[in-house]
């Protein structure tokens, strides 16, 4: 018996591309004036002069505010929003969309082990599995003690050498019991 | 002054060549720091220079300086080029890779950089074009799709505005060849992209570089202000991705660069009638725009002569997983499967037998032993059900659960589902859900039905690659291990 049996019907029933359908539009959006927070308005004036504020450039101004406070504040949405003549909506949808943005600080020391195919050949699994219990952290989290981030990733591209980690954005290689035990001692102290 | 030359790659530096790189440093040597060649059991690498040529020794730690200056370290390779691993390759495209500073623009016109490029501008566009589309070249992101006839396309549509995008997005585990010619010979690249730029009329382009490459994108960066005179008045920028895989697809790419999620475009248009910013743009993957500077300095025929059936040319093959010689393999097309993983791969690296290849990243199919017949060849891969994809091999031993393997392939693609069409955002986590029903035994049969409607639906159903692969890698597993999957008698029920 088959529960599932429908089929999906995308002949022609896909609308075009509109164009303006969001991001910058011609014309600013008529909205409330933003009142940026004292904290944001340097670095968003720098990344004005910087950066510009030119099509396309709303990820390098979010890797820029990322690299500064080590994440992206929520206060911080609607500035960069009016700054590049988005909507908050458009800023929001990107920070959430993408994996790489944090909402929240990481720890002092972030772990970022590799769980796709060619590390999981390589005994990736078991890694991971020694790498939560030791350090104390669920894989997605970061300690209690905010001393640690444990987070996931797939592929760094050392396929060959796996099981692999960015440690602090080193790259480490051929993870064994030894170097996971190096590694603890590395984000612990 | 003896010269050491020591890789600066990231799989290198993982492995620890920056310590060993230190140590010589401090012994009064000479370093270079150059691309890696390309085979990670030898790494980290040192190659002294002798009068006729270079010395490798590999690996080394840091405490091996005098060993290896006095020539009696164990790992002596000698000449690494005549290693049975180099000596079989047809290095078209990685020619320079591991052999010179990849920074160093007085190595890469040495090297014969910028002959493409001179040769080119001395033609007129559609000569140009011409040229690429008689050396067969297909596009190596995955797709397998003719170069010269996508520039065809942009070259012949109207615009003052047209772009060349770099799709170096390369986020399919088991590949890493991307990353390896950014890291090794960038100029390489941005040779090839201001050739497309001269071939259709385009003045700007855009190297989109996933996150994950951090070093890729700082010698990219590098590279391009550098060479900013010599590729004049072609100008090119680097964007960095921010962690996601559908990003890889070429429109949601497009849509990333413009500032927005990354998220798949219905096709048609295509880019290259309305691409990024609406405008007609080139969307080719690295290894693509790479293999440009080689077609147009050495003419279209001595690429097309090398190659099987339709699939001309070289293909820098990355062989992965657990294998003992892992590492870029670049060759012309008909090499065999079984070739690869056993005789070039060394076979395991754990020294168990091979249970499982899987070829072409995440969407790629699985393949038994008894299928390592198949040459490497983009149409006889898609006759045996998979795909060559970024030609990337991931080698499995004997331990792999080939359902668990089916599940991850479902779980992948439901995490990194872009959302836009349900085939592949509802699709996968229902497949995940059906996999682990068969898993703990409940209904096999008709879960194992479900699972291939769902995979059908999906496949055709799908906007893009993500949704409509990810059946190969589930289907792939059924069909060639069905003993994973609850026992051979429910598969053959199943199957029916």
């Amino acid at each position: 018996m088959l529960i599932i049996d429908w089929k999906p019907r995308f002949d022609g029933g896909v609308p075009a591309r509109q164009s303006g359908r969001m991001g910058r539009k011609d014309r600013p959006i008529e909205r409330p004036a933003v009142q940026a927070d004292p904290i944001f308005a340097p670095t968003v004036d720098r990344l004005k002069a910087t950066l510009g504020v030119d099509r396309g450039m709303l990820l390098p101004w979010l890797h820029a505010v990322q690299a500064e406070f080590g994440y992206i504040d929520d206060r911080i949405v609607p500035v960069v929003a009016d700054a590049l003549n988005l909507s908050r909506a458009d800023v929001h949808g990107v920070v959430t969309f993408y994996h790489d943005f944090r909402r929240q600080p990481a720890g002092r020391h972030v772990v970022r082990l590799c769980r796709a195919e060619s590390c999981q050949a390589r005994g990736g699994k078991a890694i991971e599995r020694a790498a939560v219990q030791k350090l104390g952290v669920a894989m997605g989290n970061t300690r209690a003690d905010g001393q640690v981030s444990l987070e996931p990733v797939y592929c760094l591209g050392l396929c060959a050498t796996g099981p692999n980690a960015l440690v602090d954005g080193m790259p480490v290689s051929r993870i064994d019991a030894a170097r996971l035990d190096r590694l603890i001692d590395q984000v612990n102290a | 002054m003896t010269r050491v030359f020591i890789s600066r790659d990231m799989a290198s530096v993982a492995l620890g060549a920056d310590e060993v790189a230190r140590a010589f440093v401090d012994a009064g040597v000479e370093v270079v720091r150059t691309g890696s060649r390309g085979l990670f059991r030898i790494e980290p690498l040192v190659e002294v220079e002798v009068p006729d040529g270079r010395t490798g020794y590999g690996p080394v730690g840091p405490e091996d300086v005098s060993a290896v200056l006095a020539g009696t370290h164990p790992n002596r390779l000698g000449d690494v080029e005549a290693m049975p691993f180099f000596v079989g390759q047809q290095r078209f495209t990685f020619a320079r890779c591991g052999v010179i500073d990849p920074l160093d623009m007085d190595a890469y016109a040495a090297q014969g950089g910028w002959v493409g490029l001179d040769a080119a501008r001395a033609m007129v566009p559609a000569e140009v074009v011409a040229v690429v589309r008689d050396s067969g070249l297909r596009g190596r992101g995955g797709a397998g799709f003719p170069t010269g006839i996508k520039w065809q396309t942009v070259l012949a549509a109207p615009g003052p505005e047209k772009f060349i995008v770099c799709n170096a997005d390369e986020g399919d585990s088991g590949t890493f060849a991307d990353r390896l010619l950014m890291e090794g010979d960038p100029f390489c690249l941005i040779e090839g992209m201001a050739i497309a730029g001269h071939a259709v009329g385009a003045d700007y382009g855009y190297v989109y570089i996933r996150s994950e490459y951090p070093f890729a994108v700082a010698t990219m960066r590098d590279a391009i202000s550098r060479s900013a005179d010599r590729v004049a008045p072609f100008r090119l920028e680097v964007r960095v991705g921010a962690g996601a895989y559908v990003c890889g697809e070429e429109t949601a790419l497009l849509d990333s660069i413009e500032g927005r999620r990354g998220q798949v475009r219905a096709k048609p248009p295509l880019p290259a009638i309305k691409g990024l910013f609406g405008k007609p743009t080139v969307i080719n993957n690295v290894l693509s725009l790479a293999a440009a500077p080689f077609i147009l300095s050495h003419g279209a025929s001595a690429y097309a002569d090398v190659g099987f059936g339709r699939s001309r040319g070289t293909m820098p093959i990355q062989i992965a997983g657990n294998v003992r010689n892992g590492g870029l393999y670049e060759v012309g097309f008909g090499v065999t499967l079984g070739e690869l993983v056993n005789g070039i791969g060394g076979g395991t690296e754990s020294g168990r037998p091979v249970r499982a290849v899987q070829v072409g990243g995440p969407l790629g199919a699985y393949f038994p032993p008894s299928m390592f017949h198949l040459p490497f060849d983009y149409e006889a891969f898609a006759a045996a059900g998979g795909l060559i994809g970024h030609a990337g091999l991931t080698v499995f031993d004997d331990t792999v659960d080939m359902a668990g393997m089916a599940r991850f392939a479902m779980e992948f693609c439901a995490a990194e589902s872009c959302g836009k069409c349900t085939p592949c955002r509802i699709g996968s986590t229902r497949g995940v859900e059906t996999v682990d029903r068969i898993i703990a035994g409940d209904r096999i049969d008709e879960n194992l039905e479900i699972l291939r409607d769902l995979c059908d639906t999906m496949k055709f159903g799908s906007l893009c690659a993500l949704g409509g692969f990810t059946p190969y890698p589930v289907l792939s597993a059924l069909e060639h291990f069905p003993e994973d999957f609850g026992g051979v008698s429910a598969f053959a029920t199943a199957a029916e």
